[in-house]
């Protein structure tokens, strides 16, 4: 988180609306540990990241979607071994969950 | 609530964000502060009183998870059977691990270069004053001039599993009080610097200042570093660092290539 809080900053004062995805936890190989993060801004801009480059497009079309009103903060995984899975998985073959949400709090 | 977190952040000051990531409420949150109330709710008040308890002790740690309840913050097996239980993520923003120095020398400028890569908060140490200077070691969070016995008495209590101590100095009126006033923390790393005969007549002189435990010498790496070859003081330093996130994990450190195991676990 810490690493974003300038790109955060910097678009909220442009009076544009943010959302933060964080990874909250990683079975098996994964790239980042818990807590890693990355904010979008809601014309789609980006910082920061959650996997080694593996997943954050699909995070970044989430993130929009989230903003957008066309969908609910939730839990999204990301990895070959979960039936919800997103088609896109991470190289080292683990599985991460993110917490995706709007920055209004 | 962004705005305290944001704030604590950058000032690195303890925090730590509970955020419900599954179940009823989902996005509510409670930030977490040693000292103050806990700000925001979950949608319960003895779920906050209990996560916000759980919350002060993951900060302490500096681990970051998440964590399974019941809707008022039941925690046993049996409460939870047949109840729709609440995942919440527990984000902790511990104050960076500290590592102090001793002895201000060329191997000190590319630890603390290095050190401050990994995230940790630099102190370098050295009683000469011409040559403890901000100027020689700008990258350093701070440079004092003080030797290390006053160091420890004043600030040895702060020492902690996540930090770590690395004496440089090559003189035994400095690097001993230094280790012994490491060794009586719980400080995770213990690092002293010099040659195999260095080394010999170091231990000489410590024993002879009363460390002969050997639950206690079993926690000083001495010779410093792992066996990579280093020569020179930044890859002096890159085998000192291995070695503290060796001995972090419990690793033993071959090349990646010649096991088989996970990579991260």
């Amino acid at each position: 988180m810490r690493d974003i809080l300038d790109d955060i900053d910097r678009w909220r004062q442009d009076g544009r609306r943010v959302a933060v995805a964080r990874v909250v936890d990683v079975e098996g190989s994964g790239p980042r540990d818990p807590g890693a993060s990355m904010a979008v801004s809601e014309d789609g801009e980006v910082a920061g990241s959650v996997s080694g480059g593996c997943v954050e497009g699909a995070v970044v079309g989430e993130a929009l979607r989230i903003l957008h009103g066309d969908q609910q903060p939730r839990l999204v995984t990301f990895g070959y071994s979960d039936d919800e899975a997103f088609a896109v998985g991470l190289t080292c073959g683990g599985t991460i969950h993110l917490f995706i949400e709007p920055l209004d709090w | 609530m962004y705005e305290v977190l944001r704030d604590r952040i950058r000032s690195t000051e303890p925090v730590a964000l509970v955020t419900v990531v599954d179940g009823p409420n989902i996005g509510a949150k409670l930030l977490v502060r040693p000292g103050h109330p806990a700000e925001g709710t979950l949608g319960d008040a003895e779920l906050d009183r209990i996560v916000g308890r759980d919350a002060l002790a993951e900060l302490e740690a500096a681990t970051t998870g998440v964590r399974h309840y019941g809707p008022r913050g039941e925690t046993t097996p049996e409460d939870l059977i047949d109840t729709d239980t609440v995942a919440v993520f527990v984000e902790s923003f511990a104050p960076p691990p500290q590592m102090w120095i001793f002895g201000a020398v060329d191997f000190t400028a590319a630890l603390a270069k290095v050190a401050k890569m990994l995230g940790y908060r630099v102190t370098v140490c050295d009683a000469r004053e011409v040559f403890a200077t901000k100027r020689r070691f700008p990258m350093a969070d701070e440079v004092l001039v003080s030797w290390p016995g006053r160091l420890f008495s004043e600030r040895g209590s702060s020492l902690g599993p996540r930090d770590a101590v690395c004496v440089l100095t090559h003189d035994s009126k400095f690097d001993v009080p230094a280790v012994m006033g490491a060794i009586g923390t719980p400080v995770g790393y213990i690092g002293v610097m010099g040659s195999r005969k260095t080394h010999a007549k170091r231990m000489e002189r410590l024993a002879e200042a009363g460390l002969t435990e050997p639950d206690q010498l079993e926690r000083l790496m001495s010779p410093i570093g792992l066996d990579i070859g280093a020569r020179t003081p930044e890859e002096t330093a890159i085998s000192i660092c291995a070695e503290i996130i060796s001995r972090r994990t419990g690793r033993q450190s071959p090349s990646l290539r010649d096991g088989a195991g996970a990579i991260h676990s």
